[in-house]
């Protein structure tokens, strides 16, 4: 089974070296996997400002099929307009969520470059979206569901 | 009596009074308002959730800041919006309720908000209404007001916190002919609050009201100590036929909040109204307009809650 910390430390040392030292994105994690791998990415960069989150709970495409599940609040601490945005997210899948992210997100302002960070990406992609930054690749059957169990310890679960 | 509120999963699926429905569900409307009030702090402040949805608003009775708050509700959740001015159209040629209702269901409406004169006309609405079809009460008659109810109970934990039973909630005035203090009567019991308190003359009280679970005051400068929370009710004259009063000037001597009488209270009570208010009658005016009153807040909120009740009616999933 995959190990959560070792794909982790290997997001890390891709974001890392992504940006210089001085120039850092406003880091925007997905509620609630998303935060918590987004709070490891705020340590690891040396960035000082509080992660922002968003849920993305009134973008989402399935109403009518699954149903209105609770929102929790967003917040977003900083302004995003003109800046580097790195969008985090626990598991890349179908792509649902982060285009229901990117929808959010313009809403509150217009970012200069988004970019994406997932510790996991596995197959069945259903939209064309793709992670700038991967901590491990992943291929399941398509009933299978991987979940990321959290914060802490953080914890990858096969259903 | 007739359809239920929720469905056979516990869901909100009509919103037609705060009476009987469970904690959690009341609790789950206030949270999802938290997200609301959040997102309506943005440049850009409505979200897509209700995108195609069609939501008419139905005021048999004429209403501006109900009206116009569940009009921005309903365009913040990106639904589409028909505004009926009931009153002033078909109801005056003499079109029964039913016919209005299956005129605007066959233009594809998935939520009606519907206020009325009448106690009961939402729950009409509710028992006629196609499957998979949600109506809200904005206000029937004497009998309810939820949604302002729980706007009003959602500036409350806003300010004190999210533990009611700790708290000493007074309302005061015309009880008799308010379907919002019906509501929050109901909804602060739901919650646990700590004490409920009314305090009116006897002729604005209705019959066993303490039945409803409040300590009833005649004396309000009593009814005033130690509370956390004042909500003065509106007078409604419109509502009275026959001596319910002796007059304006002496309901304000008896009844009326003053930033005096208001000393009683924890220094950090805060003041609420429904609106709208007759100044001088049931609250003085430096009162309403200084720093107890959250009468301004509450119609902001007002907006994200009414998003809130929308948001759980209309998202159920289709089976």
């Amino acid at each position: 089974m995959l190990d959560a910390n070792a794909s982790l430390k290997l997001l890390c040392e891709q974001v890392r070296s992504a940006w210089p030292a001085a120039e850092r994105p406003v880091i925007v994690g997905i509620h609630t996997g998303g935060a918590w791998i987004a709070e490891h990415l705020r340590e690891s960069l040396g960035v000082v400002a509080p992660i922002s989150t968003l849920d993305i709970g009134f973008y989402r495409d399935d109403l009518s099929l699954s149903g209105f599940k609770g929102v929790s609040s967003s917040s977003l601490n900083e302004s995003i307009d003109n800046r580097e945005v790195l969008l985090v997210d626990d598991i890349l899948h179908s792509g649902r969520t982060i285009r229901a992210a990117l929808g959010a997100l313009f809403d509150y302002g217009r970012p200069a470059r988004v970019r994406l960070a997932c510790l996991i990406a596995r197959d069945g992609r259903e939209l064309p979206i793709q992670a700038d930054f991967i901590g491990a690749q992943i291929t399941l059957e398509r009933a299978a569901k991987l979940k990321l169990r959290g914060p802490d310890p953080l914890r990858l679960e096969l259903l | 009596m007739g359809v239920a509120q929720l469905d056979q999963h516990g869901k909100l699926r009509h919103f037609l009074s705060t009476e009987g429905l469970p904690r959690a569900v009341l609790e789950e409307i206030l949270n999802l308002a938290d997200a609301f009030v959040e997102t309506s702090g943005r440049a850009i402040k409505s979200v897509p959730l209700l995108r195609g949805r069609t939501i008419a608003m139905l005021f048999f009775e004429s209403s501006t800041r109900t009206r116009s708050t569940f009009e921005l509700a309903a365009k913040r959740l990106s639904a589409d919006v028909l505004t009926l001015d009931v009153g002033a159209s078909s109801a005056a040629k003499g079109e029964t309720l039913l016919d209005t209702l299956r005129n605007l269901e066959a233009m594809h409406c998935d939520l009606f908000v519907v206020r009325h004169a009448d106690s009961g006309a939402a729950q009409f609405f509710a028992n006629h209404a196609r499957e998979g079809v949600a109506v809200l009460n904005a206000g029937d008659g004497r009998h309810a007001h939820p949604t302002q109810a729980m706007l009003d109970i959602y500036t409350i934990r806003r300010h004190k916190g999210p533990d009611f039973g700790a708290l000493r909630v007074v309302i005061v005035g015309d009880v008799l002919h308010s379907r919002v203090a019906r509501s929050q009567i109901h909804a602060l019991n739901t919650l646990h609050v700590g004490e409920l308190r009314v305090a009116a003359p006897a002729t604005l009280l209705p019959d066993a009201v303490e039945a409803l679970g409040v300590r009833v005051f005649d004396d309000l400068d009593l009814a005033l100590e130690d509370a956390d929370v004042v909500i003065g009710l509106r007078l409604q004259k419109e509502r009275m036929r026959g001596a319910y009063l002796p007059s304006e000037s002496e309901y304000f001597q008896r009844y009326g909040l003053t930033t005096e009488r208001l000393k009683r209270a924890k220094p950090d009570c805060i003041v609420m109204h429904p609106g709208p208010m007759n100044r001088g009658v049931e609250i003085a005016s430096d009162l309403a307009d200084g720093p107890h009153s959250v009468i301004l807040e509450q119609v902001s909120n007002g907006i994200a809650v009414r998003m809130a009740v929308m948001a759980l009616c209309l998202g159920r999933a289709r089976q």
